[in-house]
C-alpha cells in the first residue's frame, strides 16, 4: 500500500472527493495556484479548474460566509482557514450561521461544508500559529469537529467529512502534517512513510465520523487523547512502563462516548491529554463524562494534562507543551492515587 | 492650516432630535426622470456620480417620467400596489397581535413596503434573496401564504420552522427567501456566495443581498463587496437606507463620506441610488442591476433611499431619540400614496376603489390571521412539540442528542 505524508494523504481525499462529486469546491488563502503554505492543495487547481479549486481574499468571514452560500445553493465546500488561530473572524459565520442553518429553517437550507484548519503547538509558532480552539468548537450546538492523528484516518476522515450533511470542523494538527511527534523535540523525527499509519489506500475510502480508535490497548489506566497528544502519551506509557489503554478520540463532536465509557470501566482510571488550554478546555467535558458515566469504577481522580492557562508562547514551547514527561508523571501519579 | 492644538473628538449627530422641528431641506432630491439610465454593459467608472444621485420615476404630480419609466404595465402596476397595501395590512394586524400578547415579537416595513415589493417582481423564478427582518414584501409579493407567515410569527403547531425561530425570521427555499438570521449582515456575504456557486455551476440564477444602513458597518458587509467584486458574481448587493438603525442615525455608520452607495465604488462595483419610495423606479432599477448580473456583467450595488416610518421593533420607542413628526417630513413621502396617486393619473384607479381594496384587504388579512390563530398563538391552543427541539441539529440526531431528548422526558 502506498505511504503518504499527512499533506499527501488530506489532499489526496479532496482529489478523491472533488473526482467523484463536482460540487466539491476547494479554496482559501494561497490555497489556488500555489496549493497552499503547506502545500496541502498543491495540483488541484491545474487538475480541476480555477472554477473548482481558486484564491480567496484574506478574509476569513468571507470565505466562509460564501461557503455557507454555496451550500446553501447546493454546492460541497471545503474550505481553508490557513491557521486554526486565525478562524476567529469567521466564528460569527461559523457559529451563528453555519452551526444553525438547518435548525433554524427546519431543513428548508442546509450546510454541508467544511472548514480545513492547521491547528496545534510544537513548531515554534508562537501566539498565533500554535493554537488549538476545538473547544471553541465543541461547544456550539450544529457544528462537528474532527481532529486526525495519521495519514490513514486524516484522508478518510476528510472525504466522510466532505460527504457528511452538516458543517465539520477539520483540524489538522500541523505538527503531524510530515510525520507523528511524541513531545521529544530533541530526536530527529520519523517520516510519515516510516509509519504503519503512513499507509494510505489509493481510491475512496472513508473513516466514519464519531468513531474512536483504540491506539493501545491497556488494563491500567486510560488515556484519552487526539492530535499529536496520541504519540506524546504513547512515548510517555513507553518511558513508564505503565500499562495503559490509549483512545484517540478522532472526533470530539459527536464524541464516542461507548468507547471512552468501556475502557475506563475496565481500567478504572483515565488521563485526558491535550495541547489546548486547561480552562474549559475539552478535556472539561471528558473529565465530566467520564466522572459521570464511569463514578462507581473509578479508583483516582480524573487527570487531565494540558497546555498552561496563557496565551501560547515562543521561547518556552517545550516549557508549554504537554510533552511526554508531564504526561509521563501524570500516569504516576494516577496509578499512585 | 490652523495651529494644531488640543485633539477633540467628532461624534456625529441627527439634525433633529425630539421635541425640534423635522427638517430634511438639506438632503438633495434630484427631479424625478433626472438622472439617466445607462446601458447595463456600461464601464463603472463612466457612471460614478449615479452614486451620488437619486433615481426617480414618479414626479410630484404622479406621473412616470424620465429613462427609467415604462416598464410596467397598468396590471402589474396594480398588483405592486395591492402588494405594498397587503404588506401594510399584515404588519399593522401582527403589531396589534404582539400587543395582544398573541406574540412575543413584530418588526414592521411602515414606509419601505415598496423596496422589497418592486424588487421582488425583477427577479426570476429560481432567484435566491438573502434577506434581512425587514424584506417581507419579498414574499407577499411573491404570493407566500400569509397564514404561513403568521403561523411562524406564532410558532403555533403549523409553524413551518416549528418554534425554533423568533417571530418574523422567516426560510423559504421554494420563494427563494433565504433563512433569516439575527445575526446583522451575515447573510450579504452568503448571497455573494451563492452567486458564485450560481456562476461555478453555469447557472443562470442570481442572488440578492439585503443589508440596511447601519449593518453596512459590519465587517461582513465589507467581505461581501470584496468577494462580489473579485469574482464578478452574478449578485445585486441592496442597500436600505432607511436613515436609522434603532436609535442610531444613518449618520453613525456613514463615516461622514458620500452615500452608501459610493461604498461600492471603491470596489468597481457599479453603483446606484433609487428612491425607495417610488416602486416604479425600486422595479426599473432593481431590473438594470438583475439583467447585469443575469449576463455575467458582474455585480451592483443598489443604495434605496426611504424612511423607516414605523418604529424599529414593537420593543422600540421611537419618540425618544426623533420627532414624531419625522415621518411626515420626509421629502420622498409614502410609497402606497403615491403609486396610488400616479395609477390615479393614468385613470386606471380612484380613491373609492382604493378604499375598496383597503377593506377587502383587510377582510383578508384578518382571515388568515383567524385560520393562523386556529393552529395556535404563543400562549395558547397548538404549539410544536417539544421532541422538535431536539431535531434538525444534525441530518442524524448523535447520541448525546438523543440522551438529552430522552431526560428531557419526550
Amino acid at each position: 500500500m502506498p505511504r503518504r505524508t499527512m499533506i499527501e494523504a488530506i489532499r489526496d481525499a479532496m482529489d478523491v472527493s472533488m473526482a467523484r462529486d463536482e460540487r466539491v469546491i476547494v479554496y482559501g488563502e494561497d490555497v489556488g495556484f500555489f496549493g497552499g503554505v503547506f502545500r496541502v492543495t498543491h495540483g488541484l487547481q491545474a487538475k480541476y479548474g480555477k472554477s473548482r479549486c481558486f484564491d480567496a481574499p484574506i478574509n476569513e468571514s468571507g470565505i466562509v460566509g460564501s461557503a455557507i452560500g454555496m451550500a446553501a445553493y447546493g454546492l460541497k465546500p471545503c474550505v481553508e482557514i490557513q491557521f486554526a488561530d486565525y478562524m476567529y473572524p469567521a466564528y460569527d459565520q461559523l457559529t451563528q450561521e453555519a452551526a444553525r442553518l438547518r435548525y433554524r429553517s427546519n431543513g428548508d437550507f442546509t450546510c454541508p461544508i467544511v472548514v480545513r484548519m492547521p491547528t496545534g503547538g510544537g513548531i515554534f509558532g508562537g501566539q498565533t500559529h500554535s493554537q488549538s480552539p476545538e473547544a471553541l468548537f465543541t461547544h456550539v450546538s450544529g457544528l462537528k469537529t474532527v481532529v486526525p492523528s495519521n495519514p490513514h484516518d486524516a484522508k478518510g476522515l476528510l472525504i466522510a467529512a466532505i460527504e457528511d450533511p452538516d458543517p465539520v470542523i477539520f483540524l489538522e494538527p500541523k505538527r503531524l502534517y510530515n510525520g507523528p511527534f511524541d513531545g521529544h523535540h530533541d530526536r530527529p523525527v520519523t517520516p510519515w512513510s516510516k509509519h504503519e499509519l503512513g499507509e494510505v489506500a489509493d481510491g475512496h475510502y472513508t473513516v466514519p465520523l464519531g468513531k474512536a480508535a483504540i491506539r493501545r490497548q491497556g488494563s491500567a489506566v486510560t488515556v484519552l487523547a487526539y492530535g499529536t497528544m496520541v504519540y506524546v502519551a504513547q512515548a510517555a506509557v513507553e518511558e513508564t512502563g505503565i500499562d495503559a489503554e490509549i483512545i484517540d478520540l478522532r472526533t470530539l463532536l459527536p464524541l464516542d462516548l461507548d468507547t471512552i465509557v468501556a475502557s475506563v470501566k475496565k481500567t478504572g482510571r483515565c488521563v485526558v491529554v491535550h495541547e489546548a488550554t486547561l480552562t474549559s478546555g475539552f478535556g472539561a467535558e471528558l473529565s465530566a463524562l467520564v466522572q459521570e458515566n464511569c463514578f462507581y469504577h473509578l479508583e483516582a481522580p480524573v487527570a487531565r494534562v494540558t497546555g498552561w492557562d496563557t496565551p501560547y508562547p515562543h521561547a518556552q514551547e517545550w516549557e508549554y507543551f504537554p510533552g511526554p514527561a508531564r504526561v509521563g508523571r501524570a500516569l504516576i501519579e494516577t496509578m499512585g492515587a | 492650516m490652523t495651529d494644531a492644538g488640543m485633539l477633540r473628538f467628532h461624534v456625529p449627530e441627527p439634525e433633529v432630535r425630539p421635541g425640534g422641528t423635522p427638517d430634511f431641506s438639506n438632503v438633495p432630491i434630484p427631479n424625478a426622470g433626472s438622472v439617466p439610465r445607462p446601458e447595463i454593459d456600461v464601464d463603472p467608472r463612466t457612471i460614478r456620480d449615479m452614486a451620488f444621485s437619486i433615481i426617480r420615476v414618479l414626479n410630484r404630480d404622479g406621473e412616470a417620467v424620465g429613462p427609467w419609466a415604462g416598464l410596467l404595465t397598468d396590471d402589474e402596476l396594480l398588483e405592486g400596489l395591492r402588494h405594498m397595501m397587503t404588506l401594510r395590512s399584515f404588519d399593522a394586524r401582527m403589531q396589534m397581535a404582539q400587543r395582544q400578547g398573541k406574540t412575543s415579537f413584530y418588526m414592521q416595513h411602515l414606509g419601505e413596503e415598496a423596496v422589497s415589493c418592486a424588487f421582488r417582481k425583477a427577479l426570476a423564478p429560481g432567484d435566491m434573496n438573502f434577506p434581512t427582518y425587514r424584506q417581507a414584501g419579498l414574499l407577499i409579493a411573491d404570493g407566500y401564504p400569509m397564514v404561513t407567515m403568521m403561523n411562524q410569527i406564532y410558532s403555533n403547531e403549523a409553524d413551518p420552522l416549528k418554534g425554533r425561530q423568533l417571530p418574523i425570521m422567516y426560510s423559504s427555499k421554494e420563494h427563494g427567501f433565504f433563512s433569516i438570521s439575527g445575526n446583522l449582515a451575515t447573510q450579504y456575504i452568503q448571497a455573494v456566495g451563492w452567486a458564485m456557486a450560481s456562476a461555478i455551476s453555469n447557472d443562470s440564477k442570481i442572488a440578492a443581498a439585503w443589508i440596511g444602513d447601519g449593518s453596512t458597518a459590519e465587517s461582513d458587509f465589507h467581505s461581501a463587496l470584496v468577494f462580489a467584486s473579485t469574482y464578478k458574481a452574478p449578485v445585486i448587493l441592496n442597500v436600505v437606507n432607511n436613515q436609522w438603525a434603532i436609535s442610531t442615525f444613518q449618520g453613525i455608520a456613514r463615516g461622514g463620506s458620500g452615500t452608501f452607495a459610493a461604498r461600492g465604488l471603491g470596489f468597481g462595483i457599479p453603483a446606484l441610488r433609487v428612491d425607495g419610495n417610488d416602486y416604479l423606479a425600486v422595479h426599473a432599477v432593481a431590473k438594470w442591476a438583475a439583467d447585469r448580473a443575469r449576463n455575467n456583467l458582474g455585480p451592483t450595488l443598489i443604495e434605496y433611499v426611504t424612511y423607516r416610518a414605523g418604529a424599529h421593533s414593537s420593543s422600540d420607542d421611537p419618540s425618544a431619540y426623533r420627532p414624531k413628526t419625522e415621518s411626515d417630513a420626509w421629502p420622498l413621502g409614502d410609497p402606497v400614496m403615491r403609486l396610488k396617486n400616479h395609477l390615479i393619473q393614468r385613470g386606471v384607479w380612484s380613491d373609492e376603489r382604493h378604499a375598496q381594496a383597503e377593506a377587502e384587504i383587510l377582510e383578508t388579512v384578518i382571515a388568515a390571521q383567524k385560520e393562523a390563530e386556529s393552529n395556535g398563538t404563543l400562549h395558547a391552543g397548538g404549539k410544536p412539540s417539544t421532541r422538535e427541539m431536539f431535531e434538525g441539529v444534525f441530518a442524524e440526531m448523535p447520541p448525546h442528542l438523543r440522551r438529552q431528548r430522552q431526560q428531557a422526558g419526550v
